[in-house]
């Protein structure tokens, strides 16, 4: 019973996300941002180059798209989000106030404005000063915006919960064996189970990191597999995601180190040779040992970031070479490139998901080996 | 290094982290526990159901070997029984020989016996009747003597030929 209304209840919350998204229109904003011949004369490479930029960066709307009309103006459609700041309290406003940077929105007494991504307080007039590096000095609030990498991560944990629940009811439903969607999941989970949990930390304690492992795996499977739809969400290849996961693997596996493990750090030689001849190699060694603890987590986060973003980058000016070759050899060429990437990237977003868990198995089983120095 | 820190965002690694450990929790009540413990569940119904067949195929084999053994022993029981009686059956049968051949020498020499008692009776009589014939034809001997001599001796031969013994 207590299932059902749970189920319930997250069918009809999932049903209120969506209904939420939908209700607001899909918004074409015009804005006044003209372009001028000379920037026509920049050239396109610039263009692209921007707008790479742009799509690595999270946004404050979920943009589909954006065009450019006849009277030159700029048309951006898509679904503004909630921008959350909290600024002597807590300000909410739509996105669309922001109007992609072109206009400054006013919520109450105070004025913001989106400056290269980021949001400024500013004057009614939406100036920025600058430093003399050309850093605008401005205050930026604290900022819990739902951006676009908010949505997608919520999309993502709805899909998993969902997905994983429906899996393990269908075990109590059919007996033991997985119905449907589940039949493909399963082996992922056992392998993760017998792979890459069981070797790595070792039969004893492998259970209590199996959580961790199989959430963290398929988060990032999904997102990066997310990220290669035209959505164009670059969550995984964000490096505030990439620390976070990898902030919770270096929790983890210092939390849950034993006595054996920080005695590895602060003791590596053990009882190898006499405390006089150990101390003058412990100057180094400790030092090193101790900057590893940091280090392994530390790799885990530019490991899966700058893949991420690495494959982004790639495909996205493959797609652009397309408009700047703009002739029948080089266009079709670089969309046979672009498409090749694109299959290599749906590789690559699994085998980001499985070193990330692989490795964080690896650090777990460290944590949590026992055996005499 | 310092455009990675320009692009760290604070909120959305709060977002980030938020929405993370809300979903490690969610699913690891929902959804890890019960699919691992399932997996465990069924991997060890397997297990139990193979070790269990192999107990089976072994108690199915001690019980095959079991058969095997009853069963010859059944068989020279069987034949011991056989052996038996047909032992038995020839020991009667030869019994019931001897028994037989045992009576039938005990009829046979009380047959003897009454013959011989018979014939010693019979002989006695015949000696009476003989003697009693003998003293007739003497007597009509003599008599016949008497008359002719001829006439004796043929008498004598008609005597003896009706007197056939």
């Amino acid at each position: 019973m207590k299932n059902s209304y749970a189920r319930r209840f997250f069918k009809a919350a999932s049903l209120g996300l969506i209904l939420f998204f939908s209700i607001i229109p899909l918004q074409a904003s015009p804005t006044s941002k003209s372009v001028t011949e000379e920037d026509k004369g920049s050239s396109k490479k610039e263009e692209i180059k921007a707008y790479i930029k742009h799509h690595l960066q999270d946004s404050y709307d979920f943009s589909l798209f954006s065009y450019t009309s006849a009277d030159g103006k700029h048309h951006y459609v898509g679904i503004p989000l909630p921008v959350i700041l909290w600024d002597e309290g807590l300000q909410i406003f739509s996105s669309s106030k922001l109007h992609h940077g072109d206009a400054v929105a006013q919520v109450g007494q105070n004025y913001y404005k989106l400056y290269h991504g980021k949001i400024y307080k500013t004057d009614a007039a939406g100036t920025i000063q600058y430093d003399a590096d050309h850093h605008p000095t401005n205050t930026k609030p604290f900022d819990l915006s739902i951006t676009k990498g908010v949505v997608s991560m919520i999309a993502t944990c709805l899909l998993m919960f969902f997905l994983f629940r429906s899996l393990a009811q269908s075990y109590s439903k059919n007996r033991g064996i997985p119905t449907g969607v589940g039949r493909f999941f399963e082996p992922i989970v056992l392998y993760i189970r017998d792979d890459i949990a069981r070797p790595n930390i070792g039969e004893k304690h492998y259970q209590k990191y199996m959580g961790f492992l199989l959430t963290v795996f398929f988060f990032i499977w999904f997102l990066n597999i997310f990220g290669l739809t035209p959505l164009g969400i670059n969550v995984t290849g964000n490096i505030a995601v990439t620390f976070g996961l990898a902030l919770l693997t270096f929790l983890i596996t210092n939390l849950t180190g034993t006595k054996d493990y920080w005695l590895h750090i602060f003791d590596p030689l053990g009882n190898s040779m006499p405390w006089i001849a150990k101390a003058p190699l412990y100057v180094i060694l400790i030092p090193i040992e101790v900057l590893g603890i940091f280090i392994k987590p530390f790799s885990l986060l530019i490991r899966l970031y700058a893949n991420m973003q690495a494959g982004h980058i790639v495909l996205m000016s493959l797609i652009g070479l397309m408009f700047i070759f703009k002739n029948w050899i080089g266009s079709p060429l670089s969309f046979g490139l672009a498409f090749a990437i694109s299959l290599i990237e749906v590789l690559v977003a699994l085998l980001q998901a499985y070193i990330f868990t692989m490795l964080s198995a690896l650090y777990f089983g460290f944590a949590s080996e026992e055996h005499e120095h | 290094m310092e455009k990675l820190l320009e692009e760290f965002s604070l909120g959305l690694f709060v977002w980030q982290s938020l929405l993370f450990i809300g979903l490690l929790l969610l699913l690891g009540k929902f959804a890890w526990k019960p699919i691992l413990s399932a997996v465990e569940e069924r991997e060890n119904t397997i297990k139990d159901a193979l070790s269990s067949a192999e107990k089976a195929k072994e108690e199915m084999q001690a019980v095959q070997a079991d058969n095997k053994r009853i069963l010859q022993e059944a068989r020279a029981e069987k034949e011991a029984l056989l052996a038996d009686a047909k032992k038995t059956a020839t020991d009667m049968v030869n019994q019931a020989k001897d028994n037989a051949q045992a009576e039938a020498e005990k009829i046979m020499q009380q047959a003897q016996e009454a013959i011989q008692a018979e014939k010693e009776e019979a002989l006695k009589e015949l000696k009476t009747q003989v003697a009693d014939l003998s003293l007739d034809i003497a007597k009509k001997v003599l008599e016949e003597e008497l008359t002719d001599q001829k006439k004796q001796t043929a008498l004598v031969e008609k005597l003896l030929k009706a007197s056939k013994i």
